[in-house]
């Protein structure tokens, strides 16, 4: 299966086809081929993860600055490499295939599959979270009229991502990411006769477009820089060994982490992301929680040679993509405080938690970012789903019109509570063990403020769930109706990640370290990314500071503890929420700010341009043309051709003319003229043969 | 055998039927001045086949008198109808044709 990995999201891209062109006539719109291609691909995923695990470590990769922790290592006897170390580990030896997709002069350009621990653990967790929406979405879109359009975009996504994740090549890479931004926009835009889904969906696609361009100079950049290949192992290892020079590797590293910051939505590009709710909710739980907006994630993990090197990873401190990561830890937390709406929330949630992953990454705790996001995929999955269950019972999202839904959906509120819990990063579910993994990293790689950011941000993160869940589960019912727990094709899905949100976390936790070790690669070790033993003093720490945010948080809305109504007391404390309300005016600075100001002078320099510049060159081929013809019609046309036909046409009338004359009518003097010719030319018959 | 006579006589009636040919205003004179012609081709057809000991002049003369008798059926019809349209056969008066 790892080398025909090809074929994985080959299913998708099929059902794709089938759906777009048999969809309307099939029953249900199509929507059971977009599932069993998606389940399919999924059990071909589970096999490709037991292949993968079952292979034994072989390769031998120098170590350069040695690991402790997890990983087996072994004595060194090559001493070409790092003799001072010396040390070396075993890893699995990544399946790669290749085609030549074309030739451009001596370049070859190829695409093809790489196949190591992180494309395996991506395509668990995107095909596992496909299957469970694609599920569930039969369900909850079952009345859709546009059912078909729905489930061929899904699995074109689901396609996209597939192809991301297997990529060999930053091209390849580019292609599925790509191929994602224009799902998203569809499925955003889905209920596009609402003015606002429609407006959502241009602003994500527009958002990510901005950091898109940085990605598109970043793969230009870094192919140039490394001897014209898109190859992302040689490019890893020409970041590593110095082919590339480390001024260059910066910038390359920075276009590209412009690329991260749109599609992971990270501050300050994040604004799209909750907007972006406006889709159908199983694409808010697929896209834009658990597979799409981890693609930057993946991205940085990835080409993580690149980022290394270029963002000075090793030597501490604070780099670029670390203070953009714990920025956006904090600001979208603190926006989750205020949002009345359900998915909003999540949304900003989710925000929060891909600033950890890529804080994690930049910090250089790269299996604990990678391990995130296959934890945060499983429960932020979960728990998207678990709030489209909760609005398809009540109608809305709007969590002031909720309260009290334990009673009646306790499946969806189980569920929806495991999730919180893994989310809130309680013991042992989870995200308590990837987000201590972070920490740890952040604080052994030599990175306090962005620890600190982290640990303030994981109490945060406890508050506002702990505020979600109540709002919606406990209290009084404050809606219109009478809600009802959901189906089966709905329940299920919540019931299988509710379980993998409760185990996933065991797969790296201390002593077992699986994932670490299915994750090793050779990237991380040229590097010498260090893996940090566990810490139970940051394991405490960052527990009670969960449990405070829970308590505070459970304090303030169940037994009416601290200062409420302080925003309308308080000039300052209203100040702030008014700002947090609106979002730290970003919106409105892209839109007025930014986008208004700068459409006026583009608009007014378009239109000089158009008038000057480009009506002078029409103007002046008209000019020309005119010249031209007139040129052709005079002389050309009316001197020469007409010349020559009149010249002739009055030549033939003048022969004509004369020759008339001799046609007299009188049948004798013909017959004279032809006695006359004969004559003649007897004397000349005569005269030649004598 | 002696074949100037004949060539002298065919010469002869040659130039009569040229001379009627051109001269005379008569339709039905000029078509017989141009059996004159004919005939006189014929006489040198024959002669020189006598003279050469062969029957190809003969049979040329013989076609020749076929093809000048159809000729004739039809310059006369010509001539019939002109006369009967303009009562007469002059010819310096049919000069319709002229260019």
């Amino acid at each position: 299966m790892l080398e025909n990995a090809w074929v994985i999201p080959a299913l998708p891209i099929v059902s794709f086809v089938i759906i777009l062109a048999f969809g309307k006539r099939l029953p249900k719109g199509g929507a059971w081929v977009g599932v069993a291609a998606v389940a399919l691909a999924f059990g071909l995923s589970v096999v490709a993860v037991g292949q993968w695990i079952s292979t034994p470590a072989t390769l031998e990769v120098a170590v350069q600055h040695g690991s402790e922790g997890e990983g087996q290592t072994t004595e060194a006897d090559d001493p070409a490499h790092g003799p001072a170390e010396g040390e070396h580990d075993l890893i699995r030896e990544p399946v790669r295939r290749e085609v030549t997709w074309f030739s451009n002069g001596p370049i070859d350009i190829k695409v093809g599959t790489h196949i190591d621990g992180l494309a395996v653990a991506m395509l668990f967790v995107v095909t596992t979270i496909a299957f469970a929406v694609h599920v569930f979405s039969t369900n909850y879109m079952a009345d859709d009229p546009r059912i078909t359009h729905y489930f061929a975009a899904l699995s074109l996504f689901t396609a996209g991502m597939l192809v991301m994740v297997t990529a060999s090549t930053t091209l390849l890479l580019l292609f599925g990411w790509e191929a994602m931004g224009l799902c998203s926009f569809m499925l955003i835009g889905h209920w596009w006769e609402k003015k606002e889904n429609s407006s959502a969906a241009l602003k994500a696609f527009f958002t990510t477009r901005t950091g898109d361009i940085g990605l598109l100079v970043g793969i230009s950049i870094l192919f140039f820089a490394a001897d014209q290949t898109f190859d992302i192992a040689a490019l890893n290892e020409a970041a590593l060994t110095g082919g590339i020079s480390k001024g260059v590797l910066t910038v390359g590293a920075i276009a590209l982490f412009c690329g991260v910051i749109g599609k992971s939505a990270q501050f300050p590009l994040h604004t799209w992301l909750p907007d972006a709710m406006a889709g159908p909710t199983p694409v808010s739980a697929l896209i834009h929680a658990a597979t799409m907006v981890v693609a930057g994630v993946y991205l940085v993990a990835r080409v993580y040679g690149v980022f290394w090197e270029g963002f000075n990873i090793a030597a501490g401190g604070v780099n670029l993509g670390a203070v953009i990561g714990g920025v956006t830890i904090l600001i979208a937390a603190l926006l989750a405080f205020v949002q009345t709406d359900i998915k909003r929330v999540l949304a900003y949630s989710t925000v929060s938690q891909l600033g950890y992953m890529v804080m994690a990454l930049c910090v250089g705790a790269w299996t604990a970012g990678v391990f995130h996001l296959f934890t945060h995929a499983m429960f932020k999955g979960l728990l998207f789903l678990g709030s489209g269950s909760v609005s398809h019972a009540v109608h809305t999202f709007d969590m002031r019109e909720m309260g009290g839904l334990r009673k009646v959906m306790p499946t969806t509120y189980k569920t929806f509570l495991i999730g919180s819990i893994a989310l809130a990063g309680l013991p042992p579910l989870a995200g308590f063990w990837s987000k201590d993994e972070i920490l740890t990293g952040a604080s052994a790689g030599g990175y306090p403020i962005m620890f600190w950011m982290g640990v303030i941000g994981a109490g945060m993160t406890a508050a506002y769930m702990t505020r979600c869940v109540w709002l919606t589960f406990f209290g009084e019912y404050r809606g219109h109706g009478h809600p009802h727990e959901s189906p089966r094709a709905i329940t299920v899905p919540l019931i299988a990640l509710a379980g993998l949100a409760v185990v996933a976390g065991f797969l790296n936790a201390p002593g077992v370290g699986l994932f670490g070790d299915w994750t090793n690669n050779a990237v991380t070790l040229t590097a010498g990314v260090e893996h940090h033993a566990f810490s139970p003093f940051i394991a405490v720490t960052s527990t009670l500071v969960a449990i405070a945010g829970i308590g505070l948080a459970a304090l303030w809305y169940a037994r009416n503890f601290g200062p409420h109504g302080i925003t309308s007391r308080n000039a300052a404390a209203r100040a702030g929420y008014t700002f947090l309300l609106n979002r730290y005016y970003l919106d409105h600075l892209y839109t007025d700010g930014i986008v208004g100001s700068i459409k006026g002078p583009i608009a007014r320099a378009a239109y000089w341009i158009n008038q000057n510049v480009i009506d002078g060159i029409v103007n002046g081929v008209g000019i020309v043309a005119r010249r031209l013809g007139n040129f052709t019609y005079d002389v050309l046309d009316q001197g020469m051709v007409d010349g020559a036909i009149n010249a002739s046409a009055s030549a033939a009338g003048a022969g004509g003319g004369f020759l008339r004359t001799t046609q007299t009518g009188r049948v004798q003097q013909y017959a004279a003229i032809l006695f006359a010719a004969t004559a003649i030319f007897a004397v000349v018959l005569i005269v030649v043969t004598i | 055998m002696i074949l100037n006579q004949f060539l002298l006589l065919a010469a002869v009636l040659f130039c009569i039927g040229v001379y009627g040919v051109l001269a005379r205003r008569n339709g039905v004179l000029v078509l017989m001045s141009v059996e004159l012609i004919l005939n006189a081709v014929n006489i040198n057809l024959i002669a020189f086949g006598a003279f050469h000991d062969t029957v190809a002049g003969q049979v040329f003369a013989l076609f020749v008198i076929a093809v000048a008798a159809a000729e004739v059926g039809v310059g006369l019809a010509i001539v019939l109808l002109i006369y009967r349209n303009r009562r007469s056969v002059d010819l310096t008066e049919i000069n319709m044709m002229k260019g």
